[in-house]
């Protein structure tokens, strides 16, 4: 091993408690920027698991304000647009307002528009037959334990009560598939609703991603001028709105993100300074044996970088267990906002380089301190 | 027991200066979170709880859990008119409002491409006096029967065209922002006020939303008017003391923002904790000379001990102290999410109090003592001999 490599490492270890505590500080800031970051990709795995082929047709004015179900057949006359579905939000609670998680009432196509849900053949058919049929997403299943054949009874907060059957579990083909909804049937409950023939939102398939703003414009200008104007837009920008409705909690959890990794900073400046502080004596010790300046800084920054990088590892470690732990419990209870609370390889690599880059900035105001002192200088001790 | 003097410490931390500042900085960061989380959840508290007025009764559909999801019927409505109990206010008018409360999505100002759900109250003429903090500051009161509205502060400006001379397309009419109220920092400052019956055409109801009336005996009459409300046959209705519906509606969010705010002042505290630690350890092994000769005068184990855990505390209150201004300064910003009870977007205040202020405190002097305990014990059982030897 060269001599300044060996240096760097004895330095590591000659105080193997301060190590340690500066270990577990920065791999306990990176838990926490992990956690942040896993929060604010939740909230963005909505839009992230859009398709560009599918449009979202909604009252102009917001999405409490239903469409008639008179619009379909011309939304679906509009070139380009492949399929037409609709469905309605029913925002019930099961035996408790505590438990709430999405419901959606469907007409049966809207699943056909979904190819990234993995349900068997058999349940689609039974959900286009039955009318108290409903579908519902893996993780939700297992929240309430709910199989195959139960019947559940929901009570709307808006609409009346229903009782549906469950008639397959889907599962998501991609890592970020929603898998905490419930769909019924639309029929159901437009029935209990005495047929008025309303929707919420209607989901349009188109035939390529291309043809989606001509799209948008026709189907918004067919109805501009009627008692129903609607706003269409891509799948994408629908669900976006959901998080920028969040508003100014996204803001601060992004900016406590960036706080954390100032706090790795703060910690790493204090550690590299003192411990130049109290080696000044040895530094001026190897000038004199004939260390170049170029070895002491290459030591000095060594050592911040190799305890970043330590502290980072750890770090990502702990917060990947600390997310798997907590994951499973915020998809149960929050699914309706995180629907998928993963830790994800683009966060980690972000983690660790930027406690890396910490360290490296950490490292140069002490890395300069000893290239401008003098020989002389170094060996009359400060501390 | 002798005690060493303060200025020991004082003056050990001011020859120190980088790492003194480096870890009051940590500590500073650690009880900013804490401050802008409580700031916050009280802020939210008191907006969501002081829109109810004591004496303001609410009723609602028997299931809905808020304003946006109740129906009130007319015929409902002009039996509840009725009630003996309701106050009268002002020139004999009798304090009893059906609103109309619907959602509107509206763009936010200067952030193109972003929008939210605004409350749209459709009011009655007693729904102002109803709500006394409400206050005008620009413009003036809307026509009854006129496609004109009230913006609250925070939405006119947090949105487009709420403010005074704005528009919004709503149904068929397009409305004129005529005036511009606060609310003493209720949530009724992210609202925006029209007539109720254009409303109800507007949102395509079929009625009211909600009733809201004023108790002449707000201590007395409450329960026997709930009980004959919800035990009417020919009612379908809900009875809540205002106050206690906002309390309801503000429930989710709070425990949202008190279980996100609560790991992340877990895990700061935790870093900062460490910082004096790591701080406090190397101060002890730097005076290790200084500490012996401090015993060889004669100080006891147990004033080393006191010395560290106080200079431990200096540290951390002077990164409260660092902390506590621009939280101070925070009070001045607003805030605004959706508040998942309704839907719709609410704007509040950063709101500090003495018992806040005082917990960041508390907590900074907690953290230092906890960060400087193991240092300070070190630094208390060095053998006298020892540490005068060592270089």
């Amino acid at each position: 091993m060269p001599p300044v490599l060996k240096l760097m490492m004895k330095n590591c270890l000659r105080n193997p408690l301060r190590t340690a505590l500066t270990i577990l500080g920065i791999s306990v800031a990176i838990v926490a920027f992990t956690f942040l970051r896993t929060v604010l990709a939740a909230y963005y795995a909505g839009a992230e698991a859009s398709a560009a082929t599918r449009l979202v047709t909604r009252h102009k004015v917001s999405l409490f304000n239903v469409l008639p179900l008179s619009q379909k057949d011309r939304i679906a006359a509009v070139p380009g647009v492949t399929q037409v579905s609709y469905g309605m939000w029913y925002g019930g609670y099961y035996k408790d307002p505590g438990n709430f998680f999405a419901q959606m009432a469907i007409d049966p196509g809207y699943l056909d528009l979904y190819p990234e849900f993995i349900l068997a053949p058999e349940a689609r058919e039974q959900f286009g037959s039955e009318m108290q049929a409903a579908v519902i997403g893996r993780k939700l299943a297992n929240r309430f334990g709910w199989k195959v054949g139960d019947r559940v009874p929901l009570t709307g907060t808006f609409y009346p009560n229903v009782e549906v059957v469950i008639r397959g579990i889907y599962s998501g083909r991609e890592r970020n598939t929603d898998e905490t909804a419930m769909f019924f049937r639309w029929s159901m409950l437009d029935e209990t609703r005495n047929r008025e023939g309303q929707v919420g939102w209607y989901l349009l398939g188109i035939d390529s991603p291309g043809s989606g703003s001509r799209v948008m414009d026709e189907v918004d200008s067919l109805f501009q001028n009627s008692t129903a104007p609607t706003h269409t837009e891509t799948e994408r920008d629908f669900n976006l709105s959901f998080v920028s409705m969040m508003g100014g909690v996204i803001t601060v959890i992004r900016v406590a993100s960036w706080i954390v990794i100032g706090i790795i900073l703060l910690i790493m400046a204090n550690i590299m300074a003192m411990a130049v502080r109290e080696r000044t004596t040895e530094y001026g010790v190897l000038k004199t044996l004939g260390f170049r300046n170029g070895h002491l800084a290459g030591i000095v920054a060594g050592e911040a970088l190799l305890l970043a990088f330590l502290g980072g590892v750890a770090g990502c470690l702990l917060g990947f267990a600390a997310i798997r732990a907590a994951g499973s419990v915020i998809e149960a209870t929050m699914g309706q906002i995180f629907p998928v609370f993963e830790l994800t390889l683009q966060t980690i690599a972000m983690a660790v380089g930027l406690a890396i880059a910490a360290g490296a900035l950490a490292a140069i105001a002490p890395a300069r301190r000893i290239l401008s002192s003098s020989v002389a200088q170094s060996l009359r001790p400060i501390d | 027991m002798a005690t060493i003097p303060l200025a020991y410490n004082i003056r050990s931390l001011w020859r120190r200066k980088v790492t003194t500042l480096l870890t009051t900085a940590g500590v500073a960061l650690a009880v900013g979170i804490l401050l802008v989380v409580l700031m916050l959840a009280h802020g939210f508290r008191t907006a969501l709880i002081e829109s109810g007025s004591p004496e303001n009764v609410i009723v609602l559909r028997a299931s809905a859990t808020s304003e946006t999801s109740s129906a009130v019927s007319r015929e409902d409505a002009a039996i509840l008119k009725t009630l003996p109990e309701i106050a009268r206010g002002e020139a004999g008018l009798l304090l009893f409002a059906t609103e109309t409360v619907a959602a509107v999505n509206l763009p936010r100002r200067g952030q193109p491409g972003r929008s939210s759900n605004v409350t749209v109250r459709g009011i009655t003429p007693a729904s102002v006096p109803l709500r006394r903090q409400v206050r005008l500051l620009d413009g003036r009161l809307p026509n009854p029967g006129t496609a004109e509205v009230l913006a609250g502060r925070n939405a006119a400006r947090g949105f487009e065209g709420c403010e005074v001379g704005g528009t919004l397309q709503m149904g068929p009419q397009t409305w004129t922002v005529v005036g511009v109220f606060e609310a003493g920092g209720t949530a009724f400052e992210s609202e925006i006020w029209g007539d109720s019956d254009l409303a109800i055409e507007a949102f395509g109801r079929g009625g009211y939303s909600s009733a809201t009336f004023a108790l002449a005996d707000p201590a007395l009459d409450f329960e026997p008017v709930k009980a004959r409300i919800e035990g009417d046959k020919r009612l379908n209705l809900l009875v809540k003391r205002e106050r206690d519906y906002y309390a309801d509606t503000a429930r989710n969010l709070t425990t949202f923002i008190t279980i996100v705010g609560s790991i992340l002042i877990v895990l700061f505290s935790f870093g900062a904790v460490l910082g004096a630690m790591i701080t406090m350890y190397a101060f002890v092994e730097a005076r290790t000379r200084e500490i012996g000769t401090l015993r060889a005068l004669g100080f006891r184990r147990r004033s080393i001990l006191l010395s560290f855990l106080i200079e431990s505390a200096l540290l951390s209150l002077a990164g409260a102290a660092v902390a506590a201004l621009p939280a101070l300064l925070l009070q001045r910003l607003t805030f605004s999410t959706t508040n998942f009870d309704t839907f719709t977007d609410v704007t509040w205040h950063f709101r500090m109090s003495p018992v806040i202020f005082a917990q960041g405190f508390g907590f900074a002097l907690l953290m230092g003592l906890l960060g400087g305990l193991l240092p300070a014990a070190r630094a208390a059982r060095l053998p006298i001999v020892g540490a005068l030897r060592k270089a």
